[in-house]
Protein backbone atom coordinates (compact mmCIF):
# COMPACT_ATOMS: atom_id res chain seq x y z
CA UNK A 1 0.00 0.00 0.00
CA UNK A 2 3.01 2.34 0.08
CA UNK A 3 3.33 1.56 -3.75
CA UNK A 4 2.78 5.13 -5.39
CA UNK A 5 0.13 4.95 -7.97
CA UNK A 6 1.69 6.04 -11.38
CA UNK A 7 -0.94 7.01 -13.96
CA UNK A 8 -0.74 8.46 -16.86
CA UNK A 9 -2.98 10.81 -18.99
CA UNK A 10 -1.48 9.31 -22.36
CA UNK A 11 -5.03 8.60 -24.13
CA UNK A 12 -7.52 9.62 -21.37
CA UNK A 13 -9.73 12.03 -22.91
CA UNK A 14 -13.71 12.09 -22.33
CA UNK A 15 -14.81 9.24 -23.37
CA UNK A 16 -11.85 6.90 -23.05
CA UNK A 17 -12.99 3.54 -23.42
CA UNK A 18 -13.48 1.50 -19.67
CA UNK A 19 -10.69 -0.92 -20.98
CA UNK A 20 -8.28 2.15 -21.83
CA UNK A 21 -8.99 3.97 -18.11
CA UNK A 22 -8.72 0.86 -16.38
CA UNK A 23 -4.83 0.85 -17.42
CA UNK A 24 -4.28 4.42 -16.96
CA UNK A 25 -5.75 4.58 -13.18
CA UNK A 26 -4.61 1.28 -12.11
CA UNK A 27 -7.77 0.39 -10.47
CA UNK A 28 -7.96 -2.95 -12.83
CA UNK A 29 -7.94 -4.78 -10.07
CA UNK A 30 -10.92 -3.77 -8.51
CA UNK A 31 -12.73 -3.60 -12.09
CA UNK A 32 -12.08 -7.22 -12.46
CA UNK A 33 -13.50 -7.77 -9.21
CA UNK A 34 -16.45 -5.86 -9.02
CA UNK A 35 -17.20 -7.05 -13.27
CA UNK A 36 -17.14 -10.77 -11.39
CA UNK A 37 -19.66 -9.87 -8.81
CA UNK A 38 -21.98 -8.28 -11.82
CA UNK A 39 -22.09 -11.49 -13.31
CA UNK A 40 -23.71 -13.05 -10.22
CA UNK A 41 -27.46 -12.47 -10.11
CA UNK A 42 -28.23 -13.49 -6.71
CA UNK A 43 -26.41 -10.33 -4.91
CA UNK A 44 -27.46 -7.85 -7.37
CA UNK A 45 -30.96 -8.50 -7.86
CA UNK A 46 -31.70 -4.99 -7.48
CA UNK A 47 -31.04 -4.54 -11.47
CA UNK A 48 -33.26 -7.26 -12.40
CA UNK A 49 -36.11 -5.05 -13.38
CA UNK A 50 -35.91 -2.54 -15.77
CA UNK A 51 -35.21 1.30 -13.80
CA UNK A 52 -31.70 1.00 -13.47
CA UNK A 53 -30.39 1.21 -9.30
CA UNK A 54 -27.47 2.93 -8.45
CA UNK A 55 -26.14 -0.15 -6.83
CA UNK A 56 -24.81 -0.37 -3.36
CA UNK A 57 -21.86 0.26 -1.52
CA UNK A 58 -19.23 3.34 -2.58
CA UNK A 59 -20.48 2.37 -6.32
CA UNK A 60 -24.34 3.71 -5.39
CA UNK A 61 -22.43 6.65 -4.01
CA UNK A 62 -20.74 7.20 -6.75
CA UNK A 63 -23.40 6.63 -9.37
CA UNK A 64 -25.43 9.22 -6.83
CA UNK A 65 -22.89 12.08 -7.35
CA UNK A 66 -22.75 11.14 -11.23
CA UNK A 67 -26.50 11.65 -11.50
CA UNK A 68 -26.25 15.14 -9.66
CA UNK A 69 -23.30 16.50 -11.57
CA UNK A 70 -25.47 15.41 -14.65
CA UNK A 71 -28.52 17.55 -13.54
CA UNK A 72 -26.03 20.57 -12.87
CA UNK A 73 -23.83 20.24 -15.84
CA UNK A 74 -27.40 19.34 -18.38
CA UNK A 75 -28.45 23.01 -16.36
CA UNK A 76 -25.88 25.38 -16.90
CA UNK A 77 -25.23 24.06 -20.68
CA UNK A 78 -28.74 25.30 -21.45
CA UNK A 79 -27.74 28.56 -19.32
CA UNK A 80 -24.69 29.40 -21.27
CA UNK A 81 -26.11 28.28 -24.55
CA UNK A 82 -28.50 30.97 -24.36
CA UNK A 83 -27.53 33.54 -21.48
CA UNK A 84 -30.65 35.73 -20.40
CA UNK A 85 -31.14 39.00 -21.17
CA UNK A 86 -28.89 41.96 -19.99
CA UNK A 87 -26.75 39.38 -18.31
CA UNK A 88 -23.67 41.50 -16.41
CA UNK A 89 -19.97 40.65 -17.56
CA UNK A 90 -19.43 39.08 -14.08
CA UNK A 91 -22.82 36.58 -14.22
CA UNK A 92 -21.32 35.32 -17.48
CA UNK A 93 -18.22 35.08 -15.71
CA UNK A 94 -19.38 32.89 -13.11
CA UNK A 95 -22.04 31.15 -14.75
CA UNK A 96 -19.20 30.01 -17.11
CA UNK A 97 -17.04 28.44 -14.77
CA UNK A 98 -19.81 26.84 -12.95
CA UNK A 99 -20.86 24.94 -16.53
CA UNK A 100 -17.27 24.10 -17.00
CA UNK A 101 -16.41 22.81 -13.33
CA UNK A 102 -20.07 20.53 -13.58
CA UNK A 103 -19.22 18.92 -16.99
CA UNK A 104 -16.03 18.14 -15.53
CA UNK A 105 -17.60 16.82 -12.43
CA UNK A 106 -19.39 14.78 -14.74
CA UNK A 107 -17.27 13.58 -17.03
CA UNK A 108 -14.68 12.67 -13.96
CA UNK A 109 -17.53 10.43 -12.50
CA UNK A 110 -18.21 9.09 -15.35
CA UNK A 111 -14.75 7.84 -16.16
CA UNK A 112 -14.27 6.89 -12.50
CA UNK A 113 -17.11 4.48 -12.34
CA UNK A 114 -16.81 3.45 -15.82
CA UNK A 115 -13.15 2.07 -14.29
CA UNK A 116 -14.50 0.23 -11.27
CA UNK A 117 -17.40 -1.24 -12.08
CA UNK A 118 -19.78 -2.15 -14.99
CA UNK A 119 -22.97 -0.67 -13.14
CA UNK A 120 -22.43 2.80 -14.85
CA UNK A 121 -25.21 5.51 -14.55
CA UNK A 122 -26.77 5.96 -18.07
CA UNK A 123 -27.11 9.45 -19.27
CA UNK A 124 -30.13 10.64 -17.69
CA UNK A 125 -32.71 13.22 -18.95
CA UNK A 126 -33.89 16.44 -17.61
CA UNK A 127 -36.82 18.84 -17.84
CA UNK A 128 -37.23 22.55 -16.75
CA UNK A 129 -40.70 22.87 -16.26
CA UNK A 130 -40.63 26.14 -14.22
CA UNK A 131 -37.14 27.35 -14.99
CA UNK A 132 -37.46 30.52 -17.49
CA UNK A 133 -33.45 30.54 -18.87
CA UNK A 134 -34.37 33.87 -20.49
CA UNK A 135 -34.42 35.45 -16.86
CA UNK A 136 -32.22 36.44 -14.43
CA UNK A 137 -33.91 35.80 -11.10
CA UNK A 138 -35.77 32.37 -12.35
CA UNK A 139 -31.49 31.19 -13.46
CA UNK A 140 -30.04 32.36 -10.39
CA UNK A 141 -32.52 31.06 -8.44
CA UNK A 142 -32.47 27.32 -9.91
CA UNK A 143 -28.30 27.69 -9.55
CA UNK A 144 -28.79 28.59 -5.92
CA UNK A 145 -30.99 25.37 -5.41
CA UNK A 146 -29.24 22.96 -7.66
CA UNK A 147 -25.81 24.50 -5.57
CA UNK A 148 -27.33 24.01 -2.36
CA UNK A 149 -28.41 20.84 -2.76
CA UNK A 150 -25.59 19.47 -4.49
CA UNK A 151 -23.79 20.47 -1.20
CA UNK A 152 -26.23 19.32 1.39
CA UNK A 153 -25.67 15.69 -0.72
CA UNK A 154 -22.53 15.22 -0.60
CA UNK A 155 -22.44 16.14 3.21
CA UNK A 156 -24.73 13.44 4.21
CA UNK A 157 -23.71 11.33 1.80
CA UNK A 158 -19.80 11.14 2.96
CA UNK A 159 -20.61 8.66 6.34
CA UNK A 160 -21.64 6.14 2.97
CA UNK A 161 -18.10 5.98 1.36
CA UNK A 162 -15.79 3.29 2.80
CA UNK A 163 -12.86 4.07 0.67
CA UNK A 164 -11.26 6.97 2.01
CA UNK A 165 -9.44 7.72 -1.37
CA UNK A 166 -13.32 8.25 -2.99
CA UNK A 167 -13.92 10.02 0.25
CA UNK A 168 -11.20 12.82 -0.38
CA UNK A 169 -12.69 13.37 -4.27
CA UNK A 170 -16.07 13.70 -3.05
CA UNK A 171 -14.96 16.29 -0.48
CA UNK A 172 -12.13 17.99 -3.40
CA UNK A 173 -15.78 18.56 -5.09
CA UNK A 174 -18.06 19.67 -2.39
CA UNK A 175 -16.28 22.30 -1.28
CA UNK A 176 -16.23 23.38 -5.23
CA UNK A 177 -19.64 23.11 -4.68
CA UNK A 178 -19.82 25.61 -1.93
CA UNK A 179 -17.78 28.15 -3.67
CA UNK A 180 -20.12 28.37 -6.28
CA UNK A 181 -23.35 28.51 -3.65
CA UNK A 182 -21.59 31.08 -2.10
CA UNK A 183 -21.06 33.04 -5.18
CA UNK A 184 -24.70 32.40 -6.88
CA UNK A 185 -25.87 33.35 -3.47
CA UNK A 186 -24.18 36.82 -3.75
CA UNK A 187 -25.22 37.45 -7.09
CA UNK A 188 -28.61 37.37 -5.81
CA UNK A 189 -28.03 39.19 -3.24
CA UNK A 190 -24.63 41.59 -2.83
CA UNK A 191 -22.84 41.95 0.07
CA UNK A 192 -25.58 40.35 2.64
CA UNK A 193 -25.43 37.31 4.94
CA UNK A 194 -27.26 35.79 2.23
CA UNK A 195 -23.97 33.71 1.37
CA UNK A 196 -23.81 31.49 3.94
CA UNK A 197 -27.14 32.67 5.41
CA UNK A 198 -29.29 31.43 8.33
CA UNK A 199 -30.86 29.06 5.59
CA UNK A 200 -28.38 26.98 5.07
CA UNK A 201 -26.03 27.23 8.03
CA UNK A 202 -27.35 26.78 11.15
CA UNK A 203 -26.80 30.24 13.05
CA UNK A 204 -26.19 28.36 16.43
CA UNK A 205 -23.97 24.87 15.19
CA UNK A 206 -22.13 26.98 12.26
CA UNK A 207 -22.91 23.40 10.47
CA UNK A 208 -24.09 23.54 6.69
CA UNK A 209 -26.91 21.71 5.91
CA UNK A 210 -26.92 17.40 4.81
CA UNK A 211 -29.73 16.02 3.33
CA UNK A 212 -29.98 12.16 3.11
CA UNK A 213 -30.65 10.78 -0.45
CA UNK A 214 -33.96 10.05 -0.52
CA UNK A 215 -34.64 13.76 0.41
CA UNK A 216 -32.22 15.14 -2.19
CA UNK A 217 -34.01 13.25 -4.64
CA UNK A 218 -37.13 14.63 -3.79
CA UNK A 219 -35.61 18.01 -3.87
CA UNK A 220 -34.69 17.65 -7.36
CA UNK A 221 -37.06 14.95 -8.55
CA UNK A 222 -39.06 17.58 -10.55
CA UNK A 223 -35.90 18.11 -12.77
CA UNK A 224 -35.19 14.34 -13.33
CA UNK A 225 -37.04 12.42 -16.28
CA UNK A 226 -35.33 9.41 -16.22
CA UNK A 227 -36.02 7.32 -13.36
CA UNK A 228 -33.63 5.46 -11.21
CA UNK A 229 -33.61 3.47 -7.84
CA UNK A 230 -31.45 3.06 -5.10
CA UNK A 231 -32.73 0.60 -2.68
CA UNK A 232 -29.99 0.51 -0.23
CA UNK A 233 -31.01 4.25 0.30
CA UNK A 234 -34.64 3.61 0.82
CA UNK A 235 -35.25 5.43 -3.17
CA UNK A 236 -37.59 2.81 -4.69
CA UNK B 1 -11.62 -14.11 1.11
CA UNK B 2 -14.43 -14.69 -1.39
CA UNK B 3 -15.02 -11.17 -3.23
CA UNK B 4 -18.60 -11.40 -3.13
CA UNK B 5 -18.32 -11.60 0.79
CA UNK B 6 -16.22 -8.93 1.11
CA UNK B 7 -18.19 -6.37 -1.34
CA UNK B 8 -21.16 -7.82 0.54
CA UNK B 9 -19.21 -6.56 4.10
CA UNK B 10 -18.47 -3.11 2.80
CA UNK B 11 -22.29 -2.50 1.60
CA UNK B 12 -22.72 -2.87 5.31
CA UNK B 13 -22.55 0.23 7.60
CA UNK B 14 -21.81 -1.68 10.57
CA UNK B 15 -18.89 -3.00 9.04
CA UNK B 16 -17.53 -0.05 7.94
CA UNK B 17 -17.48 1.46 11.25
CA UNK B 18 -15.36 -1.22 12.70
CA UNK B 19 -13.10 -1.12 9.70
CA UNK B 20 -9.76 0.48 10.99
CA UNK B 21 -7.20 -1.47 9.20
CA UNK B 22 -5.96 0.85 6.70
CA UNK B 23 -5.48 3.78 9.84
CA UNK B 24 -4.35 1.11 12.15
CA UNK B 25 -1.31 0.89 9.19
CA UNK B 26 -0.70 4.28 8.77
CA UNK B 27 0.26 4.69 12.24
CA UNK B 28 2.07 1.27 12.60
CA UNK B 29 4.20 2.01 9.20
CA UNK B 30 5.61 5.62 10.40
CA UNK B 31 4.84 6.81 14.15
CA UNK B 32 4.91 10.55 12.50
CA UNK B 33 2.28 9.37 9.21
CA UNK B 34 -0.81 9.36 11.90
CA UNK B 35 -1.91 12.40 9.67
CA UNK B 36 -0.86 11.20 6.59
CA UNK B 37 -2.29 12.55 3.59
CA UNK B 38 -5.18 10.05 2.48
CA UNK B 39 -5.03 12.26 -0.78
CA UNK B 40 -1.52 10.10 -1.99
CA UNK B 41 -3.73 6.61 -1.38
CA UNK B 42 -4.49 5.13 -4.32
CA UNK B 43 -7.72 5.04 -6.05
CA UNK B 44 -9.63 1.87 -5.76
CA UNK B 45 -11.25 -0.82 -4.24
CA UNK B 46 -8.05 -2.98 -5.24
CA UNK B 47 -5.92 -0.68 -2.27
CA UNK B 48 -8.72 -1.22 0.21
CA UNK B 49 -9.14 -5.17 -0.31
CA UNK B 50 -5.27 -5.55 0.34
CA UNK B 51 -6.25 -4.35 3.79
CA UNK B 52 -8.95 -6.62 4.22
CA UNK B 53 -8.37 -9.61 5.81
CA UNK B 54 -6.88 -8.18 8.72
CA UNK B 55 -9.60 -5.75 9.38
CA UNK B 56 -11.97 -8.98 9.53
CA UNK B 57 -10.89 -9.30 12.84
CA UNK B 58 -11.52 -6.22 13.91
CA UNK B 59 -14.50 -6.07 16.21
CA UNK B 60 -14.46 -2.59 17.57
CA UNK B 61 -12.29 1.11 17.06
CA UNK B 62 -8.35 0.79 18.03
CA UNK B 63 -6.45 3.31 20.41
CA UNK B 64 -4.82 4.43 17.19
CA UNK B 65 -8.06 5.23 15.48
CA UNK B 66 -9.36 7.43 18.50
CA UNK B 67 -6.25 8.92 18.34
CA UNK B 68 -6.01 9.69 14.68
CA UNK B 69 -9.76 11.13 15.17
CA UNK B 70 -9.13 13.28 18.40
CA UNK B 71 -6.11 14.46 16.82
CA UNK B 72 -7.14 15.93 13.78
CA UNK B 73 -10.09 17.78 15.87
CA UNK B 74 -7.41 19.17 17.86
CA UNK B 75 -6.27 20.38 14.55
CA UNK B 76 -9.73 21.83 13.51
CA UNK B 77 -10.06 23.82 16.82
CA UNK B 78 -6.75 25.32 16.89
CA UNK B 79 -7.86 26.18 12.88
CA UNK B 80 -11.54 27.36 14.27
CA UNK B 81 -9.58 29.01 17.40
CA UNK B 82 -7.33 31.75 15.15
CA UNK B 83 -10.25 32.47 12.89
CA UNK B 84 -12.62 33.39 15.50
CA UNK B 85 -10.19 35.64 17.32
CA UNK B 86 -9.11 37.12 14.14
CA UNK B 87 -12.56 38.52 12.56
CA UNK B 88 -13.70 39.02 16.59
CA UNK B 89 -10.96 41.63 16.73
CA UNK B 90 -11.41 42.98 13.72
CA UNK B 91 -15.12 43.58 14.34
CA UNK B 92 -13.70 45.29 17.39
CA UNK B 93 -11.39 47.21 15.90
CA UNK B 94 -13.31 50.71 14.86
CA UNK B 95 -12.25 52.57 11.65
CA UNK B 96 -11.32 49.11 10.11
CA UNK B 97 -14.04 47.09 8.18
CA UNK B 98 -15.98 49.35 6.47
CA UNK B 99 -19.95 49.52 7.24
CA UNK B 100 -20.48 47.84 3.67
CA UNK B 101 -19.15 44.95 4.78
CA UNK B 102 -19.62 44.53 8.47
CA UNK B 103 -22.85 42.17 7.79
CA UNK B 104 -20.66 39.64 6.02
CA UNK B 105 -17.73 39.55 8.72
CA UNK B 106 -20.09 39.14 11.33
CA UNK B 107 -21.99 36.29 9.77
CA UNK B 108 -18.56 34.33 9.19
CA UNK B 109 -17.70 35.31 13.14
CA UNK B 110 -20.77 33.85 13.93
CA UNK B 111 -19.85 30.25 12.46
CA UNK B 112 -16.32 30.68 13.54
CA UNK B 113 -17.28 30.65 17.07
CA UNK B 114 -19.75 28.47 16.38
CA UNK B 115 -17.38 26.02 15.39
CA UNK B 116 -14.85 26.37 18.35
CA UNK B 117 -18.39 25.45 20.45
CA UNK B 118 -18.95 22.63 18.33
CA UNK B 119 -15.52 21.13 18.07
CA UNK B 120 -14.68 21.43 22.25
CA UNK B 121 -18.18 19.53 22.97
CA UNK B 122 -17.47 16.96 20.49
CA UNK B 123 -14.06 16.60 21.93
CA UNK B 124 -15.46 16.16 25.64
CA UNK B 125 -18.01 14.00 24.21
CA UNK B 126 -15.55 11.67 22.87
CA UNK B 127 -13.55 11.99 26.16
CA UNK B 128 -10.92 14.20 25.09
CA UNK B 129 -9.98 17.56 26.94
CA UNK B 130 -9.75 19.87 24.48
CA UNK B 131 -6.47 21.65 23.76
CA UNK B 132 -6.34 25.69 25.15
CA UNK B 133 -6.28 28.25 23.20
CA UNK B 134 -2.97 29.62 21.46
CA UNK B 135 -1.92 33.02 21.91
CA UNK B 136 -1.91 34.72 18.76
CA UNK B 137 0.12 36.78 16.27
CA UNK B 138 -1.29 37.83 13.55
CA UNK B 139 1.04 40.30 12.60
CA UNK B 140 3.19 36.98 12.16
CA UNK B 141 6.29 38.56 13.56
CA UNK B 142 5.46 41.86 12.53
CA UNK B 143 4.95 40.99 8.45
CA UNK B 144 1.03 42.24 8.63
CA UNK B 145 -0.69 44.37 9.69
CA UNK B 146 -4.58 43.25 9.32
CA UNK B 147 -6.17 45.38 12.12
CA UNK B 148 -4.97 48.80 10.50
CA UNK B 149 -5.21 47.67 6.80
CA UNK B 150 -8.45 46.62 5.71
CA UNK B 151 -7.11 45.83 2.64
CA UNK B 152 -4.34 42.76 4.63
CA UNK B 153 -7.05 42.05 7.00
CA UNK B 154 -8.91 40.58 3.86
CA UNK B 155 -5.61 39.26 2.31
CA UNK B 156 -5.04 37.52 5.50
CA UNK B 157 -9.10 36.38 6.09
CA UNK B 158 -8.72 34.96 2.13
CA UNK B 159 -5.96 33.04 3.25
CA UNK B 160 -7.03 31.35 6.70
CA UNK B 161 -10.38 30.37 5.09
CA UNK B 162 -8.52 28.97 2.14
CA UNK B 163 -6.43 27.53 4.43
CA UNK B 164 -8.99 25.83 6.72
CA UNK B 165 -11.11 24.00 3.43
CA UNK B 166 -7.91 22.41 2.90
CA UNK B 167 -7.40 21.76 5.95
CA UNK B 168 -10.49 19.88 6.83
CA UNK B 169 -10.50 17.91 3.55
CA UNK B 170 -6.92 16.54 4.45
CA UNK B 171 -8.58 15.19 8.18
CA UNK B 172 -11.32 13.23 5.90
CA UNK B 173 -9.73 10.02 6.27
CA UNK B 174 -8.77 10.55 10.11
CA UNK B 175 -12.19 11.11 11.05
CA UNK B 176 -14.25 8.71 8.52
CA UNK B 177 -14.55 6.14 11.54
CA UNK B 178 -17.02 7.99 12.90
CA UNK B 179 -19.60 8.38 10.79
CA UNK B 180 -21.58 11.11 12.80
CA UNK B 181 -18.56 12.87 13.37
CA UNK B 182 -17.30 12.85 9.85
CA UNK B 183 -20.59 14.46 8.89
CA UNK B 184 -20.15 17.41 11.19
CA UNK B 185 -16.58 18.08 9.88
CA UNK B 186 -18.07 17.95 5.84
CA UNK B 187 -20.79 20.52 7.64
CA UNK B 188 -17.79 22.50 8.99
CA UNK B 189 -15.51 22.07 5.74
CA UNK B 190 -18.52 23.61 3.17
CA UNK B 191 -19.21 26.28 5.58
CA UNK B 192 -15.43 27.17 5.49
CA UNK B 193 -15.59 27.13 1.76
CA UNK B 194 -18.76 29.39 1.66
CA UNK B 195 -16.69 31.72 3.52
CA UNK B 196 -13.64 31.61 1.55
CA UNK B 197 -15.90 32.43 -1.99
CA UNK B 198 -17.07 35.60 -0.69
CA UNK B 199 -13.69 37.36 0.40
CA UNK B 200 -11.83 35.96 -2.00
CA UNK B 201 -15.00 37.42 -4.41
CA UNK B 202 -14.50 40.65 -2.12
CA UNK B 203 -10.95 40.88 -3.04
CA UNK B 204 -12.21 40.87 -7.10
CA UNK B 205 -11.37 37.14 -7.20
CA UNK B 206 -13.20 34.65 -8.30
CA UNK B 207 -14.80 32.42 -5.74
CA UNK B 208 -12.73 29.66 -6.44
CA UNK B 209 -9.06 29.00 -7.03
CA UNK B 210 -7.09 28.49 -10.53
CA UNK B 211 -3.57 26.88 -10.62
CA UNK B 212 -1.76 27.47 -7.66
CA UNK B 213 -2.22 31.07 -7.74
CA UNK B 214 -3.88 32.89 -4.72
CA UNK B 215 -5.03 35.72 -6.56
CA UNK B 216 -3.18 38.58 -5.50
CA UNK B 217 -1.54 37.42 -2.51
CA UNK B 218 1.40 38.33 -1.10
CA UNK B 219 4.16 35.68 -1.24
CA UNK B 220 4.42 34.67 2.77
CA UNK B 221 0.78 32.95 1.98
CA UNK B 222 2.07 30.40 -0.83
CA UNK B 223 1.87 27.28 1.43
CA UNK B 224 -1.90 27.80 1.26
CA UNK B 225 -1.84 27.73 -2.59
CA UNK B 226 0.76 24.95 -3.52
CA UNK B 227 -0.23 22.71 -5.17
CA UNK B 228 -3.72 23.53 -5.89
CA UNK B 229 -3.28 23.23 -9.80
CA UNK B 230 -3.52 19.72 -9.67
CA UNK B 231 -5.09 19.22 -13.10
CA UNK B 232 -5.34 15.00 -12.52
CA UNK B 233 -7.94 13.07 -10.51
CA UNK B 234 -7.86 9.05 -9.84
CA UNK B 235 -6.46 9.06 -13.11
CA UNK B 236 -8.77 11.55 -15.13
CA UNK B 237 -7.36 14.71 -16.78
CA UNK B 238 -9.44 17.77 -15.75
CA UNK B 239 -7.40 20.20 -18.21
CA UNK B 240 -8.86 18.53 -21.04
CA UNK B 241 -12.05 19.86 -21.82
CA UNK B 242 -11.90 23.59 -20.51
CA UNK B 243 -7.82 24.16 -19.94
CA UNK B 244 -5.92 23.82 -16.92
CA UNK B 245 -7.82 26.84 -14.84
CA UNK B 246 -11.00 25.52 -15.38
CA UNK B 247 -9.48 22.10 -14.49
CA UNK B 248 -7.97 23.13 -11.35
CA UNK B 249 -10.13 25.04 -9.91
CA UNK B 250 -12.98 22.50 -10.04
CA UNK B 251 -11.15 20.47 -7.65
CA UNK B 252 -10.15 22.21 -4.76
CA UNK B 253 -6.94 20.05 -2.61
CA UNK B 254 -5.96 19.18 0.69
CA UNK B 255 -3.53 20.17 3.03
CA UNK B 256 -1.72 17.29 5.24
CA UNK B 257 -2.15 18.28 9.25
CA UNK B 258 1.50 18.96 8.76
CA UNK B 259 1.11 21.57 6.38
CA UNK B 260 -2.02 23.22 7.67
CA UNK B 261 0.17 23.50 11.03
CA UNK B 262 3.27 24.67 9.77
CA UNK B 263 0.35 27.65 8.34
CA UNK B 264 -1.12 28.39 11.42
CA UNK B 265 2.19 28.22 13.53
CA UNK B 266 3.00 31.02 11.38
CA UNK B 267 0.47 33.43 13.44
CA UNK B 268 0.62 32.05 16.66
CA UNK B 269 3.24 32.71 19.65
Amino acid sequence: MKKPINVSNQGATLDTSRRNFLKLSGIGIAVAGLTLVGCDDDDFEYNDNKIFDLGMGDVGVLNYAYALEQLEADFYTKVVNSFYAGISTIEKEVLTDLYHHEVIHRDFFKAAITGATTNVLPTLEFQYPNVNFNDRSSVLATAKALEDTGVAAYNAAGKYITNPAYLVLAGKIVSVEARHASAIRDLINPLTAAFSGDDVVDPVTGLDVAKEPKDVVAAAGGFIKTPFTWKERGIN
Amino acid sequence: MNILKLLDKLSDDSFFTKQTSRLDNLSDLSTFGKKAAVAALPLGLGSFMATSAKAETKTEPTLAMKSALTDALQLALTLEYLEDEYYRIGLLTTNLIPASDKVVFQQISKHEAAHVTFLKSTLTSLGVTPGAKPTFDFTANGAFTPFTNYQQFLTLAQAFEDTGVRAYKGQAGNVMSNGTVLQAALQIHSVEARHASMVRRMRANKGWIELANGGNMPAATNPVYNGEDVTMQAGFNTATAFGAAAGSAAYDEVLTGTEATAIASLFID
